[in-house]
This record gives C-alpha cells, structure tokens and sequence, in this order.
C-alpha cells in the first residue's frame, strides 16, 4: 500500500519537474508570430526552417494583420506580421503602451484580380474594378464580358489585403458596395471565386492557384517580374513588424529573408524578393 | 483498514448512529446544499454579469453616435473616415435567417417529434432519436464548412432543380393532407349518406387536381431560378434549421411524451381515430412544451455566428425584393465575430462599442422572446389544468 504510494508521487514529481523544465524553456526560446494570413505561409516556413536549424520553436497564428499589430501592441507576439502598413493610430497606441513597432520588409506580394476560370475577361484597368467595387458596375457585359451580374467578394475590414486593395485599387475613402460579400480569408476568396461563375475576387499573388483565373490590370498580369519592376500597379510589401529593433533569435529570424535559403523559399511560396 | 470494519459493525445494528456520524451527516448536509446553492446562484450571476458587462460597453456607442442612425441607416462602413454605423441591414439579415431556418425546421421538427412519439414503433424509436440528436453533436464549424463548400457550389449550379424538388418533397404531403382535410370537413354536414360520398370523392378530385396544378405550376416557376450567389440567406437558413432540428425534435418528443397514456386511452375510448387523438388531444397538451422547443431551436438559429460566418455572403444590404433569400446578407453574430478583430484603439471607440450595441441587442432579443414563451407556457398551464 504505502510501497504503492511512494511509487505514485515519485511519477508525479517527476511529471512535473518535467513541466516546470519545458514551460523555462518555453519562455527562453519561443519566438511567437500573429498576423497576416497573407504573410501566413512564408512565417510557417520560416517557421518549420528556423526550428529545425536552430532548435527554437516558433509559433505562428493567422489572425489577420489588425490583430497581429493589437497582438504586438499588447505584448502577446514578438513579431506581427502583416501585409499593410502600420496606421499612425495604430503606432500611437503602441506608444502609449512602451511599445517601439519597428517594420521589417519580409517580400513584396502583387495583389491578383482574379475570377472564374470560365470568365471570359482577360484585363480590367483600375477605374473598372474600382468602378465594381463601388457598385457602379454590376454586369460583367459593361467591361466586355456576358450578361450576368457581378457577384462581388471583398476581405473583411480586419484585412490588411482589404486595406491595400483600398488604397491601391478602389481608392481611399471609397465606400465599397454594400452587397460586396465578405470573406475571412485569402483561402475562402479563393474557394469562393472558384465555385462562382460571375465572382471576381482579389488574392495575394502566392495564394493564386489554377482554380482561379488571373485578370490583367491596366494591360499588366502580376508575376514576379512585374511586382519587382513595379510595372504591376497593385503591389505592396510585406512586414515583420517587431518592438524595438530586435535582438538574439528574433533578429535571427527577421534576418532569414536575407539569406540565400530565405529567398529561395520566398520565391517557392510565389512571393517576391525584396 | 480499521474504518472499513468498524463500517461493517454499524451496519448490522442499523438504528443506532453514533453520535460522531450523526455530526459528520449534519457537517455533509450543511456543506452539501450550500454548494448547490452557491452553484445555482452562480449561474445566476453570471448571467447578471453577462448583461452588466455587456451594456456596460454598450452605453457609450449611443452616447456617442445616438440612436437613429444605427437603426434606421444600412450604411455599414465602420473602418472607412468618416465612419458610418447603419446596422438596420444586418438586424434584417439576422431576424431573416431565422425566420427563414424557422419555416424549415419547426414544421419538420414538430413533425418528427410526432412520428416519433406517436406513430413509431417503440423499437425504431430506440435508434432514431439518438441519430438525430446526433447532429446537435456536429461542431458548428464542421457545418459552416459543409455549407461553404458543397451547398453553396450546389445551390450555383443545380439551384433550379433542387428548389423545385425540395418543393414538391416537402409541399406535397402537406397538400394531400389538406385536400383530405378540406373535402371532409366541407361534406361532414350533409346528412344523406349517397350524396356525401359522391360530394367527398368530387371534392376530392376537385382539390387534388388543383394542388396537383399548384404543385406543378411553381415548380417549373422554381426550376427557372438562377441562383447566383451560393453564400446567402437560403443557403444559412437550411444549415441553421438543421442545427436547430435536433433541439426541437428532442424536446418536443419530451413534451409529447410528458402527455402520459392515461389521457392518449381516453381519446381512443372516446372512439377518436388515431389521427382525431394527436390533433386534438396530444398536440393542445404538450402544446407548451412544443413551444418551449420552438423557442429553444430558433434562439440557436439566432445565436450561431461561425455557419453564418462563412456561409451567409456577409453583404450588409436588405435583399432586393426583401423576401429574397437568394442574396447575400450579413448578420449581427457574424458582424461582431468578423470585426472584433481590430476593433479597439485603432478607428476611434464608436467601432469597438458598437459591436458590444450589436450584443446587447441579440441578447434583449433573447430575452424578450424567452419572457414571452415563459408567459404562454405558464397561461397553457392554467387553461389546461382547468383554471
């Protein structure tokens, strides 16, 4: 009986010498990611790269680029990933709070106008898919395509590929319409547009897939090219915003866009090196 | 090992409690009922908490925006400068799919819930209402995904032709029924037996070529439908009725069964037919349990956001026409999952607190709806004991 007893809180000391060992390591050599779904696959691996590299672990969640700066803001991530730039709003919250929102250019993403596959559509300028974003044009046949209604599908506001869109497509301070669907992710704009004949939707260029169609805007299809040279009209960078400039394996991490293997897998996920 | 003997002793001389036990049995019972109370009134407060807490980031919304536009306007721009809070196009959006889940699902609910009860053996009873109480068992999310990915496509591409045969399913019976109903109550109050018989069977012809007409008639109507966008109303009403199913059939089969044998044998004794007994003896008595379901199912319907979430469009416009549940529509639940996100310090408070406006509203909705269903539960209750 107490032979027994022994036995059992002997396990259970050891259960949580364990713990307390992994929760130390835990805080000395996690790096935690919160952001952009965008920005999602190359912070995954970078992720899985530096782990394996490095032995540290790293976290990575998709909560879109609103919340990875709130996340930053509130202490929860070293670094938030996002697809837009810092507002002033939102750096002046940062400050208040001792937080020093430092940017990090990760790659730069063409944003693509996309549609079904079976669309006939092959360009828009930027005044058309600003136009149909407003709800002036509703019907594929007014920009050269068949008689049917445009389905609308926009990110939801807390995207920072909705943001960029508005500022470099619709342009800024337009009210998109309000039968514009609302989608939460690159992945279910993507699926969305796939299944619907009349959609037309907009993805970050590494998301693009032959379930969709591309579209040309202005006459110029986004490729790697084109984002580079900055021919593409709607391209943007992606950050690793940190607080303050970062330090030890966090500036290791930051750093990995740099380096040889961090631009070959980059390029892998169709992003485009800065 | 010594207390388990000196149990043993106790035992056998089972009047005599010792005056150490009888302390410990009193020191249980005080202990035992005071934590189920502290349990109860923590529900209690919670609840008190929810609400305080609630419209305590409620108030300053109106404070700061009024009441008008956010009732009244379906500007819905809350990250754009200036930013606008018209939220009458979600409320719409929310108070439609659940009506629209509602059509679906009471019906068939309380349907099935008679079936159940009433019209299956005991033995095929045994294994049907576990099977459908297991779909209350499928997390929402998985719903929203089914929604999202097969019904939606579905709807886009074969929407005619399911609408006109989920019509003609689900109508057809209820036709029948009604031609029955209708040809006998109409020649119930001839007396002459020959003429009522030839009355019944040419009213019966009479209606049933009618419906027949009707069914037709609006299903090719339906089969011309073009359905354009699969993430809408309609699509968010079937998923919701679904989930809102199990609750009703469940509880209601509980109230049907509630209504004891005695009262069921006294129908019959009274020569009802089967049919006479469940209309017009079970269904009034378990009438208010019905209710309770009903309400039950429709307040999930209302309270769901992640199926709603990725499977209603999230457009914040009322439906041109506004019966139209095959467009796009956005709902309160989806609108506070969907926004929180950067809600607080980056476009000012109004953002932020408007959704905790949006929250207080579904919960007075709640509220209300539970308060009314509590009053006709409580009014059935008195006319049926005879008071």
């Amino acid at each position: 009986m107490i032979e027994l007893m022994i036995k059992k809180l002997l396990q259970l000391l050891i259960l949580l010498a364990f713990t307390v060992t992994a929760a130390a390591n835990a805080a000395v050599g996690t790096i935690v990611i919160d952001g952009s779904t965008t920005v999602g696959p190359v912070a995954k691996t970078f992720a899985a790269y530096f782990t394996k590299k490095y032995g540290v672990r790293v976290t990575v969640s998709e909560s879109g680029s609103g919340n990875g700066a709130k996340s930053l803001i509130n202490g929860s991530c070293s670094i938030a990933a996002m697809s837009r730039a810092m507002k002033a709003g939102e750096i002046g919250a940062a400050r208040t709070k001792g937080v020093n929102p430092v940017a990090n250019i990760v790659a730069y993403d063409g944003l693509a106008m996309v549609v079904h596959p079976a669309n006939p559509v092959r360009g828009l300028s930027k005044a058309q898919i600003s136009s149909i974003y407003r709800g002036i044009i509703t019907n594929w046949r007014e920009v050269g395509g068949p008689n049917a209604r445009i389905v609308v599908i926009q990110r939801e506001s807390n995207s920072g590929t909705e943001e960029s869109f508005k500022e470099l497509v619709a342009g800024k301070g337009v009210q998109i319409t309000g039968s514009a669907e609302t989608q939460s992710s690159n992945g279910s704009v993507k699926s969305r547009v796939s299944t619907t004949l009349s959609a037309i939707g907009f993805l970050g260029l590494g998301f693009v897939d032959q379930s969709v169609k591309i579209i040309a805007v202005n006459g110029v299809l986004p490729n790697v090219i084109t984002v580079k040279n900055g021919t593409y009209p709607v391209t943007r960078p992606l950050y690793f915003y940190t607080n303050g400039q970062p330090s030890g394996s966090v500036k290791q991490f930051i750093e990995l866009p740099k380096t040889a293997e961090g631009k070959r897998m980059i390029s892998e996920l169709g992003f485009v090196n800065h | 090992m010594a207390e388990e003997s000196g149990g043993e002793r106790n035992r056998t001389n089972a009047f005599v409690v010792s005056a150490r036990k009888r302390t410990i049995q009193k020191v249980a019972k005080t202990a035992g009922e005071g934590m189920l109370f502290a349990v109860a009134a923590f529900v209690a407060v919670i609840v008190l908490f929810i609400f305080y807490f609630v419209a305590r980031d409620a108030v300053p919304f109106f404070q700061i925006r009024g009441f008008s536009e956010f009732f009244s306007s379906t500007n819905w721009y809350p990250a754009d400068d200036p930013a606008r809070f018209g939220a009458l196009a979600i409320i719409y959006g929310s108070l439609m799919v659940t009506l629209g889940s509602a059509i679906i699902a009471v019906p068939m609910g309380v349907a099935a819930a008679i079936c159940l009860s009433d019209i299956l053996p005991f033995s095929i009873r045994q294994y049907a209402k576990p099977i459908i109480e297991m779909l209350a068992a499928i997390p929402s999310v998985a719903f929203g995904f089914f929604a999202l990915v097969v019904l939606a496509p579905l709807l886009q591409d074969n929407g005619g032709p399911l609408l006109m045969w989920a019509w003609w399913i689900l109508v057809s019976p209820f036709m029948l029924l009604a031609v029955i109903v209708l040809s006998d109550l109409l020649t119930s109050n001839i007396r002459e037996q020959k003429r009522r018989e030839q009355l019944h069977i040419l009213y019966l012809i009479l209606f049933g070529m009618l419906s027949v007409f009707l069914l037709y008639k609006v299903g090719t109507i339906l089969y011309g439908i073009q359905i354009l966008t699969g993430t809408n109303a309609l699509n968010v009403s079937i998923i919701l009725s679904f989930m809102a199913l199990p609750t009703i059939v469940s509880v209601s089969e509980d109230a049907l069964q509630a209504v004891g044998r005695d009262i069921r044998e006294g129908s019959y004794a009274l020569g009802a037919t089967r049919a006479e007994t469940i209309l017009k003896t079970i269904l009034p008595a378990a009438s208010s349990g019905i209710l309770a379901a009903v309400i039950l199912g429709i307040m999930r319907a209302l309270g769901e956001t992640m199926v709603v979430w990725m499977a209603s469009g999230n457009s914040s416009q009322i439906p041109e026409p506004w019966f139209n549940y095959l467009q796009a529509i956005r709902t309160l639940t989806a609108t506070i999952a969907g926004d929180m996100g950067e809600a607080d310090q980056v476009t000012g408070s109004a953002r932020f607190h408007v959704l905790f406006a949006m929250g207080l509203l579904l919960l007075v909705i709640s509220f209300i709806s539970n308060l009314i269903s509590e009053r006709i539960v409580v009014r059935q209750r008195k006319i049926l004991s005879g008071q």
